[in-house]
């Protein structure tokens, strides 16, 4: 039986929300991590949600990108184990280094939070297997920090090795260079997008398509 | 020993903030201001006496947690030099 663990900061909001839609993909709910602790569980996934860690104090993401777990994470990263961060999990992925670039204040100076479509660019089997390349999603976007910013070489880096997973596809929400919403690490185990895939999970709330996501995370894990 | 550490956008990066406070400036009726950049500074109070032991210790600071360096850049100012 897969596992997945969600990593639990002092100002995530999403991690509850990331835990339903876990559950519904995988069958059972994930672990939840306390950022605190210094060893993860046996898991075959770890969520990094959105939210304020530490209330964006600093950077967003600074401070939880040296929270005791997050060592951990980094490390296992590194070794192969797949980590999927969204939002401010995407900011804190920047800050460890386990992905490129930064993420920047908003163009406008405004928190955005609206539903936007987003193309899917870079099909992974993992992390989105059951989308195709070229699909349009409508996800909602929650952000203040959400514009992308990597240096000439990174980008042309992202692109060459087709790293780029999510594009803005209609409106640029926030200014992030080449409407990037989501990028792949060089070995491909780590996602980051700002998009909130789990707002879009359930036929209750904002659509549906954030849920293969999961479910592509969780048909992945149980081959 | 206290240590100031100026943080800035690198050049190369645009300055949503900035930009805003330039407007602003404009329509308060300042005239000539050709660019303005935001930055933040940040004071700290060290026990360490000696300047290079101390100088060493805020370059590691600033490149671990006080600064991103992928966006930005920081200046060391030790007892106001």
């Amino acid at each position: 039986m897969s596992k997945a663990a969600v990593i639990v900061f002092p100002g995530s909001n999403c991690d509850r929300d990331v835990a339903i839609a876990l559950e519904s993909a995988f069958g059972h709910p994930p672990l939840m991590v306390w950022h605190a602790e210094t060893a993860l569980p046996q898991t075959d996934l770890v969520v990094v949600p959105g939210g304020f860690s530490y209330g964006d104090y600093l950077r967003a993401g600074a401070m939880a990108g040296f929270s005791p777990i997050m060592n951990e994470v980094v490390a296992r990263a590194r070794d192969g184990l797949p980590v999927l961060g969204i939002c401010n999990g995407f900011q804190i992925l920047t800050e460890t280094g386990l992905l490129p670039g930064a993420l920047m204040r908003n163009a406008s100076l405004k928190f955005i939070c609206r539903t936007v479509a987003c193309r899917v660019e870079a099909r992974d089997p993992f992390f989105s297997g059951i989308y195709t390349n070229g699909q349009i999603l409508q996800l909602p976007i929650a952000h203040n920090e959400g514009n992308y910013f990597a240096d000439d070489e990174t980008i042309a880096r992202l692109n060459g090795e087709d790293r780029v997973a999510f594009r803005y596809a209609d409106i640029n929400p926030n200014g992030s260079r080449e409407n990037i919403a989501g990028i792949y690490n060089e070995a491909r185990n780590v996602l980051g997008l700002m998009p909130h895939p789990e707002r879009a999970a359930d036929t209750n709330l904002e659509g549906t398509d954030g849920a293969p996501l999961f479910e592509s995370m969780a048909r992945a894990l149980a081959k | 020993m206290q240590a100031r550490i100026h943080i800035t956008l690198k050049p190369e990066v645009l300055d949503p903030q900035g930009k805003a406070v330039l407007h602003a400036l404009g329509g308060l009726g300042f005239g000539g201001i050709e660019d303005v950049r935001q930055g933040k500074t940040i004071d700290i109070t060290l026990a360490e006496t000696d300047r290079s032991v101390a100088e060493q210790d805020l370059i590691r600071m600033c490149e671990t947690l006080l600064t991103n360096t992928v966006i930005e850049n920081y200046e060391i100012e030790i007892d106001g030099i």
